[in-house]
């Protein structure tokens, strides 16, 4: 397949707005511009386009979920908060091509009638902020962002905000709440964002990918997108292969490659001397694979039927050199550091399960550990929280304890009781009359 | 890459913060962006750490004024995010990545490393002032493992020899 979202990486000064304009750039916003902002919805929803933040909603569906007769503003929102462990795609688009993304803001924003939009990107990513900041500079200069777009009398200003440290603020409620200027606590659905979002109006939130997909539907056509992959599984997607494997990158295939492909085709394989022993297919909050799951497709639905998720498209491949309770105990770390505290069961269920985990590896395992562990997530999962970084913490890590207890059980047998610890002892602060008598 | 030392502003020049032109000027056009005074809050923070090296007491004060928030508001979404710092840092801030990708990748090693050559551990920074250690989760560079960032840059697929180069050339005081 040519490449339709990397196809600047390589291309020398590509990200000019000249060398985009040269290739045909911004050609899906003129189109756009001519046509009706449902019209815009309704090509982008013929598509298929699904989500490539994490969750794979249908792109055109949460589009048309903006209340058309609002009177007020609306906004769009752009994630580039890039927070998932294994995935580094949107990082991709932004160093190559960031007019592809500002275009895809652009058509979409028109679509849901706004006049503002923001990206959110998170605050390690310095240098793509400021990529960012100059394509927007210069897209103004040349009228194709401002008052009037394009020559249009649609008026569109991106901004982009940058985040400061936080995984959390990658979950759309959270980043509302973050880009309002407070701490990044999830809020309670609904109401969804696209009815009460930032500023409590319509908003509607899409990663960089997914709108970067937006300007080749325009100009080639729904049809021409939903000929790639299947039928809910359309489009070219950003695999970012991460780990064990011997060229690890971003790889832009059709949707619905199988990971066999991906690990054995694209990235040459497993290293060395080494077999591979696990996957997480979706960034490390989607449940773990094994090798004999190597030759399911790589696309939403496929992943759902074989008990994960495409998540993020963030495959982190580990071979026989990784010990799984320490996998498990590395995602414990970043869940429980991550976890806004909002939830008990997050809160207090992400440092517990670590606790449990570091304890095994330090060689004091219990027998009844693994019961705790899945007690723990499960408790975690499942709607207990206001927002799904509890599923997040949960799904990978009962999916280890699920799949490798073989592991654990390596580890417990050779356990010895942990020394009792040392309670800290007040310090003396002389006779108490009164207390104890003396 | 040059990567430009942080240079943070002691304490006791911090306490009463005024803003000059310049930041008055940059914070009135970041106030254009939005709606409302609390959503530049980020992007104000943004500014003061990069004048003035960190957030300090009263910075926030400061910014609280600037922008008709309590300073425990404020505060509070200081400490929320990782990012600001709440105390001075070294001039140069070693930000290693510890999750899966890069722990499994060689990243364990490089820290192991940097806390012995540097000699101190995590958290911790070195005599001089120069190097703060502090361990970070995903950088979103898993491809590139291992990764650590310097202040603001990104270092990516470092072997130890690579660092070891990069921290001699840092610490003779040269921004690489
Ligand atoms: C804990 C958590 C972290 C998330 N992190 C990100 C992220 O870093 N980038 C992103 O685009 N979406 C992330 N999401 C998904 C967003 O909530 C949201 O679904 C997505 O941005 C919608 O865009 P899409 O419809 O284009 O996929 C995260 C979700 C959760 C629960
Ligand atoms: S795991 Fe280190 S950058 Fe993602």
């Amino acid at each position: 397949m040519e490449p339709v979202l990397l196809r600047a990486r390589g291309v020398p000064n590509s990200r000019h707005i000249d060398t985009y304009l040269a290739a045909g750039g911004y050609e899906g916003l003129k189109k756009a511009l001519t046509m009706d902002p449902e019209a815009v919805t309704k090509e982008v929803l013929d598509s298929e386009l699904r989500g490539r933040g994490g969750a794979g909603f249908p792109t055109g569906r949460k589009w048309t979920f903006v209340p058309k007769e609002h009177p007020g503003p609306k906004y769009l929102i752009c994630n580039a908060d890039e927070s998932e462990p294994g995935t580094f795609k949107d990082r991709e688009i932004i160093e190559y091509d960031p007019h592809l993304l500002i275009e895809g803001i652009a058509i979409a924003s028109y679509a849901i009638r706004a006049n503002t939009a923001y990206i959110y990107i998170r605050g390690e990513f310095v240098r793509w902020a400021r990529i960012l900041e100059t394509a927007i500079a210069e897209a103004r200069q040349r009228d194709i962002l401002g008052a009037s777009v394009m020559g249009s009398n649609y008026r569109l200003d991106v901004w982009v905000h940058r985040g400061a440290g936080a995984y959390i603020c990658g979950e759309e409620t959270s980043l509302i709440e973050s880009l309002e200027g407070k701490r990044g606590f999830p809020r309670l659905k609904p109401p969804f964002p696209a009815v009460v979002g930032v500023f409590g109006k319509p908003t509607v939130v899409n990663n960089v990918e997914t709108l970067a997909c937006v300007p080749s539907i325009l100009t080639r056509g729904a049809a021409w997108f939903a000929s790639i992959g299947r039928p809910r599984n359309t489009g070219p997607k950003l695999y970012c292969v991460s780990g064990h494997v011997r060229r690890p990158g971003v790889y832009e295939l059709p949707m619905g490659v199988t990971f066999r492909e991906i690990i054995e085709e694209h990235c040459g394989g497993i290293r060395d001397g080494h077999t591979l022993k696990a996957f997480f297919p979706g960034g490390s909050s989607a449940p773990v694979m094994t090798p004999d799951q190597i030759d399911v497709k790589a696309d939403f639905d496929a992943c759902a039927e074989a008990g994960s998720m495409l998540g993020s498209g963030g495959v982190i491949v580990l071979d026989d050199s990784v010990d799984m309770v320490e996998a498990a105990a590395n995602l414990a770390h970043f869940y429980a550091h991550e976890s806004c505290g909002q939830c008990t069961p997050c809160r207090e269920g992400s440092d517990w399960a670590m606790d449990i985990l570091d304890r095994i590896l330090e060689g004091h395992g219990r027998p009844e550990d693994p019961a705790t562990l899945l007690r723990i997530c499960q408790y975690a999962s499942q709607g207990m929280t206001i927002c799904p970084l509890g599923d997040a913490f949960a799904l990978p890590i009962s999916s280890i304890v699920k799949k490798f207890p073989y592991e654990f059980e390596r580890h417990i047998a050779a356990a010895t009781p942990r020394p009792p610890k040392k309670l800290p002892v007040l310090p003396w602060a002389g006779p108490r009359p009164g207390f104890d008598g003396q | 890459m040059r990567t430009v030392a942080i240079h943070a502003v002691p304490e006791e020049q911090l306490t009463h913060v005024t803003f000059d032109a310049t930041m008055e000027e940059r914070i009135s056009e970041l106030l254009t962006h939005y709606p409302t005074r609390r959503a530049a809050l980020l992007p104000v923070l943004w500014l003061c750490q990069e004048r003035y090296g960190w957030i300090a007491p009263g910075v926030i004060e400061a910014v609280a004024a600037r922008l008709g928030e309590s300073p425990a508001f404020v505060q509070g979404v200081v400490t929320f995010y990782t990012m600001f710092y709440t105390s001075p840092p070294a001039r140069y801030v070693l930000q290693v990545c510890k999750t899966l990708s890069c722990a499994v990748c060689g990243g364990r090693e490089l820290l192991e490393h940097l806390k012995a050559r540097l000699g101190i551990d995590l958290g911790e920074r070195t005599q001089d002032g120069t190097f703060q250690l502090i361990g970070v989760q995903c950088l979103g560079a898993c491809g590139s493992a291992p990764v650590i960032q310097i202040n603001d840059d990104y270092y990516e697929n470092l072997t130890i020899e690579q660092l070891d180069a990069l921290v001699d050339e840092l610490s003779q005081g040269k921004e690489a």
